[in-house]
């Protein structure tokens, strides 16, 4: 049917159309590509040369910039050309950097060492798969040109004058061999082309893409982390709501009726009144005394002003049963680090006092600068053991608060005892 | 009397003024940041210094400091440290050199007038001051395992309280509404069973209970 056979040419039309573009494309890329990465490379190569005498410090920034852009260009023709998805990773870098720490913190980016590695990469087997695609829908033309009679031009039919592909040209006979090579090479380059295309995308991906797999299991350790966070303020939200709406606001409430009421008795009944100031005043003593729990609940005064060392010290000294804490902390923490160690010491604190049967407790607190800066924290106490991270328990509550900020927790809790409760949050001490 | 006060908030600051006038303090410095309060206490030397524990700049425990630093030049100055919150940690810190004339209360004490100037006036003397909620925690903690505390009868865990925050025999007396003769009875029980010696200086005798409370810890 017409219909049909329209859609059947369109197909083979489109076919073809998509095979010249692959090809095109593919050509441009194995000219300007090389050509980017050969200059691009010498300049990286020569300027962190330099760093040594103080000039690449300066011209580093600059070259590194532009590889990135080379890089980014890439990733968009990638995307727009071949369907490859190229995620950048790269590292902020302070806006405030002077040039030596820019320098240094962008050499020390794995995304881009990466893109310094896949310079020689791109103008070696890059150049190739995109040599290839190019080849394939290009090269046959000369071929149909030498059997139409370029022949001529390059031979008088005696001796060979060219060769095109294994094909030595030396008359008409040889070079119609030579236009059905080159019809033979075109179809092939019609069906893979495209197919070509993307492997030179796929190949740069291979070079300039971090380890998907890790990357993928890091967005699902963030995904879980932050609904656990989310999840975990807003309950805290609603707690704090609801205790100053039962507690402090209502206990103001109360004082301003008795204050109301005082008003209208002074004259009348002053005994009466008298009485009522003092209930207000005991109304007002009791919302100080909520507030400061809730202020407690929500951040220790000890901890703000003390920072997370003292804050456990304080801890300990109002806990029933005794409590040696050892701390060896450089300066403060980050904060939101500080409140969220003070609130899990807190938490395994108050599981070792409500269940362990413990009668000492020892806390040790301390950073390492290793690896970027460690907060280790044990707890210890001498009691019966079994606790565990099951669910529902405190501790994985502390588990999830700690995963926020990329922490772990370990328990062991033999039956019989000792437990020992460790935790770990990397971070930077100021 | 003359008193050096430090608080950052104006409206408290300026009812404390008027307060300790109302009751004929002289109020010889009202400042609101800790390298203010340094400077009058080095300069003015006043009878009796009474500090907030939180102060700017840092808006952390610099009143505190200011004040520890300022009895380490001048041994012995009375400080009274108010605070939003009470922390046995800083009633420690204060009571750890041992010479006395320091108070650590909460804010809402100064809500009963008499019984905060009662408090100021016997830091000033060299007594000491310790809040209620202070003693209370200390106590809560020993109560629970069986040392000599334990030992204690129900009215003599009373009169240490009492006892703890600085008052006197005759004004735990009025307090418990017995006679002052009943009361030195108990606090010489409560010696014997603490296996503390018995002095008649009210300081010594807080500093040696605070001191008991804290050990073996």
């Amino acid at each position: 049917m017409d219909t049909d056979g329209d859609s059947g040419e369109n197909r083979a039309g489109g076919r073809a159309r998509t095979a010249a573009v692959a090809g095109a494309r593919a050509l441009l890329l194995a000219v300007v590509a090389p050509a980017g990465s050969i200059v691009l490379f010498v300049f990286s190569v020569v300027s962190i040369v330099l760093v040594p005498l103080g000039i690449g410090i300066v011209t580093t920034p600059w070259v590194l910039a532009a590889v990135r852009g080379f890089a980014d260009l890439r990733r968009l023709l990638a995307v727009r050309w071949g369907g490859v998805r190229i995620p950048p990773a790269y590292r902020p870098v302070p806006k405030d950097a002077n040039p030596w720490g820019r320098c240094f913190r962008l050499l020390g980016d794995p995304a881009v060492r990466r893109d310094l590695l896949w310079l020689p990469v791109d103008m070696t087997a890059g150049l190739l798969t995109a040599l290839l695609p190019a080849l394939l829908i290009f090269y046959p033309f000369e071929g149909f040109a030498l059997a139409a009679g370029l022949w001529r031009a390059l031979t008088d039919g005696t001796y060979v004058g060219w060769w095109y592909g294994f094909v030595p040209v030396g008359g008409q006979l040889s070079a119609l061999a030579a236009g059905a090579l080159g019809a033979a090479l075109l179809v092939v380059g019609v069906y893979t082309a495209p197919f070509l295309l993307r492997v030179h995308f796929l190949l740069t991906r291979s070079v300039l893409a971090s380890g998907q797999g890790e990357l993928a299991e890091r967005v699902r350790v963030l995904t879980e982390t932050r609904r656990d966070a989310v999840d975990t303020s807003a309950a805290e939200l609603r707690r704090i709501e609801r205790d100053l709406h039962d507690g402090a606001q209502a206990r103001l409430v109360a004082m301003g009726m008795d204050l109301g009421t005082v008003e209208a008795l002074i004259e009348k009944d002053p005994a009466k009144a008298r009485q009522l100031v003092a209930r207000a005043r005991r109304s007002s003593a009791e919302a100080l005394t909520e507030l400061r729990d809730l202020v407690r609940g929500i951040h220790p005064p000890v901890l703000a002003e003390r920072g997370l060392g003292d804050a456990v010290r304080a801890l300990a000294l109002r806990l029933p049963i005794a409590t040696e804490v050892d701390v060896d902390l450089p300066g403060r923490l980050g904060e939101p680090v500080e409140a969220a160690a003070y609130f899990a010491v807190s938490e395994v604190l108050t599981n070792a006092v409500k269940h362990s049967g413990a009668e000492r407790i020892w806390v040790d607190l301390h950073h390492t600068p290793e690896r970027g800066g460690m907060l280790r924290i044990a707890v210890t106490d001498d009691g019966g053991g079994g606790a565990a991270t099951g669910s529902g328990s405190g501790l994985s509550g502390v588990e999830r608060r700690l995963g926020t900020f990329d922490g772990v927790l370990a328990v062991s809790s033999p039956a019989g005892g000792p437990t020992m409760v460790t935790m770990e949050i990397p971070c930077e001490s100021s | 009397m003359r008193v050096v006060l430090a608080e950052d908030l104006f409206l408290l600051r300026d009812g404390l003024v008027r307060m300790l006038e109302a009751f004929d303090f002289e109020i010889a410095a009202a400042v609101g940041t800790g390298p203010e309060l340094t400077r009058a206490l080095a300069d003015l030397e006043p009878d009796v210094a009474v500090v907030d524990v939180r102060l700017p700049p840092s808006h952390t425990d610099e009143g505190l400091q200011c004040a520890l630093a300022a009895r380490r030049a001048r041994p012995g100055l009375p400080v009274l440290v108010l605070s939003q919150h009470v922390e046995q940690l800083y009633a420690r810190e204060l009571l750890a050199d041992g010479v006395g004339g320091v108070g650590y209360l909460l804010k809402d004490r100064v809500f009963d007038a008499e019984q905060f100037i009662d408090a100021v006036r016997r830091v000033a003397a060299g007594g000491t001051a310790m809040d209620p909620q202070v003693i209370q925690q200390l106590l809560a903690r020993r109560q629970g395992d069986d040392r000599p505390l334990g030992r204690l009868t129900p009215r003599e865990l009373e009169v240490l309280e009492l006892m703890a925050q600085g008052r006197s025999n005759a004004a735990i007396a009025g307090h418990l509404v017995v006679t002052e003769r009943a009361i030195a009875k108990h606090t010489s029980n409560i010696f014997q069973k603490l296996g503390l010696d018995v002095s008649d200086d009210d300081n010594r005798r807080v500093l040696a209970v605070l001191a008991y409370l804290d050990q073996g810890r």
